[in-house]
């Protein structure tokens, strides 16, 4: 008994979980204030994989820049284990949109760059990037510049780079975005199984229904601007996933359905700039085609 | 020409990723002879050659009348004993281009090493770029001409006044593209950085400082150009030697083919600065000539 109960507060120790409580976000002042996020609340759970998806420009990255720590805030509150977020930090590890690796650094210095700018350029650090260089499959890419990898490498690279900071939490921002659908799908298999490998705790934002599906454990589903949590739905699809079950399952095509309904309307909203006409008219259209 | 640096056009062949950097240059300079830009070049000289010869010593077109002919020119310019006193054989005419070289090199110098610290925190740092920028934008427009004077009621003796003005060129052309360079890099690598703990000054180490090399180099090439704008203009108004002292006597003394000799040891030793300065920022910035060497 005494063991049990050893493990669940070891295990609530290592529970990185982030929670967001009715946050507002403007940018501009004045009469050019935009609010990009209203009322937003949601949480990332420990040890689990939670993608956010909604329309595009919904103000998903501010989220990411608000959680991340590089941005405030205008009121409510994000903490993680309970503290306040007051700024970046190594436990929460962001992988931006497009490619961050540093272009004048090569593969394996970027890799080393967490633990040498935290004065940790030890045997340890460079044995463990070795390892990550191997287990991202570059090690034959060690010492070529970002410019030299394919699109798929760099994000590889770029995981490598993240992980041997070992992170509590780790954000992704539309990471896959912009690599050819091939090598989307691989990039998604790898991760997941990256993900399934240690099971830490994640946190992936992007626009793809597809791969929201895929990686998964709990999908949060965002409104159009001002962004807040529209709807979160616990993808109960077996891991390991590999694309072929995940395309053959019919649980997965019901939640597909489910998803896009709801985006649909999102994105709606989003289209017709909240014109009263616009959207009557897009509704009346959408029901012609159908 | 700058052969070394040049990017072959053909880019058939090997190119093995392990290439020695002298293997490299070989490899490239081959290449370079079997296309078809040197020749072009040559074609190019010579026309321009050409259009001279024909239109001062064979037509004598109107306008071109007292303007030295190319053969007399260059019959001067490498000739043992010079009717006017100044060839490749006279030690005056290294004078004339060691003197300018210092003058540019002090200048260039002194304005790389002001100027890049300057632009680095005019970019950087929004507070120190309210104090200095409107100041630097107000000085900047005014010609190096206009600053003749000043800058010799300034500084003494004839040599100062020229660096001076030299200097004034380069250091804009230098503080303003390092500060663009730093205002271009993208914000991402910066946050990249800061989320893997590095501070507010390793972030400025490893992101600015690198991130801008390129904008700087750019900066520099311009710096080195206006440079020697600036240092002919200051030669001509004041100061003894120098090409544009060359110049401008000549002129005065109606030695006219000196003038074409200046001219064009101008263009020659202008060229091979620039050079000069494009091949250091390529040695510093590896990452971003193998960058450019795969798109071509």
């Amino acid at each position: 008994m005494a063991g049990v109960a050893e493990q669940a507060t070891a295990r609530e120790q290592d529970a990185s979980e982030i929670v967001v409580t009715s946050v507002f976000k403007s940018y501009g002042a004045g009469p050019f204030a935009k609010e990009v996020v209203r009322d937003c609340s949601f949480t990332i759970e420990s040890n689990k994989l939670t993608v956010m998806i909604g329309p595009s420009g919904c103000g998903k990255s501010t989220l990411i820049q608000l959680i991340a720590g590089f941005e405030l805030p205008d009121s409510g509150s994000i903490t993680m284990n309970a503290a306040p977020i007051t700024g970046p930090g190594k436990d929460r590890l962001v992988l931006f949109q497009e490619s961050a690796l540093f272009p004048w650094m090569t593969t394996y210095d970027n890799i080393m760059y967490g633990p040498r700018a935290r004065g940790e350029d030890t045997k340890e650090s460079a044995d463990l990037a070795e390892f990550l260089l191997t287990k991202v499959g570059l090690e034959a890419f060690r010492d070529k510049y970002p410019t030299q990898l394919s699109g798929g490498m760099q994000r590889r690279a770029e995981l490598a780079r993240a992980m041997i900071n070992k992170p509590e939490v780790m954000i992704l921002d539309e990471p896959f975005r912009g690599l050819d659908h091939m090598s989307k799908e691989l990039m998604w298999e790898y991760y997941a199984k990256l993900y399934e490998e240690d099971r830490n705790t994640n946190f992936f934002v992007t626009t793809d229904i597809d791969e929201a599906i895929f990686l998964a454990d709990r999908l949060l589903i965002m409104t159009n601007l001002p962004t807040s949590t529209r709807a979160v739905i616990e993808i109960d699809i077996p891991r390991p996933r590999t694309i072929e079950a995940v395309a053959d399952s019919s649980r997965a095509n019901e939640i597909k359905k489910e998803v896009m309904t709801l985006l649909h309307e999102e994105a709606m909203k989003s289209f017709s700039g909240g014109s009263k006409a616009a959207a009557d008219f897009l509704d009346a259209y959408s029901k012609r085609v159908d | 020409m700058s052969i070394v640096l040049d990017k072959p056009d053909t880019a058939g062949g090997e190119r093995g990723p392990e290439l020695s950097s002298l293997g490299l240059t070989m490899y490239r300079f081959s290449a370079w002879l079997k296309s078809p830009r040197p020749y072009l070049m040559l074609i190019g000289f010579a026309i321009v050659l050409g259009f001279w010869y024909l239109a001062v010593e064979v037509l004598q077109l109107p306008r071109f009348e007292s303007m030295p002919g190319l053969t007399e020119v260059f019959r001067e310019w490498f000739s043992k004993d010079p009717i006017y006193g100044l060839s490749i054989y006279t030690p005056e005419y290294y004078t004339h281009i060691g003197i300018s070289l210092r003058r540019i090199a002090y200048a260039f110098l002194l304005a790389t090493v002001l100027g890049v610290p300057l632009g680095l925190f005019l970019g950087w740092s929004k507070t120190f770029r309210e104090f200095v920028f409107p100041l630097f934008e107000v000085l900047r427009p005014i010609p190096i001409l206009a600053w003749v004077p000043l800058a010799i009621i300034m500084f003494s003796g004839s040599e100062s006044p020229v660096i001076f003005l030299t200097f004034l060129a380069s250091f804009f052309a230098t503080t303003l593209n390092t500060m663009l360079g730093v205002e271009s890099i993208d914000e991402s690598y910066s946050r990249a950085a800061s989320c893997l703990g590095a501070s507010r000054w390793q972030v400025f180490k490893h992101v600015v400082i690198p991130g801008a090399m390129p904008y700087i180099f750019t900066g520099l090439q311009i710096s080195i150009g206006v440079a020697w704008f600036s240092l002919v203009a200051g030669e001509m108004v004041s100061g003894q030697f120098g090409l544009g002292y060359l110049i401008n006597t000549s002129y005065m003394m109606i030695e006219y083919p000196k003038i074409i000799i200046g001219m064009i040891t101008l263009g020659i030793v202008g060229f091979a600065t620039s050079a000069m300065v494009r091949a250091a920022g390529d040695y510093m910035m590896q990452w971003r000539v193998r960058e450019l060497a795969l798109v071509d």
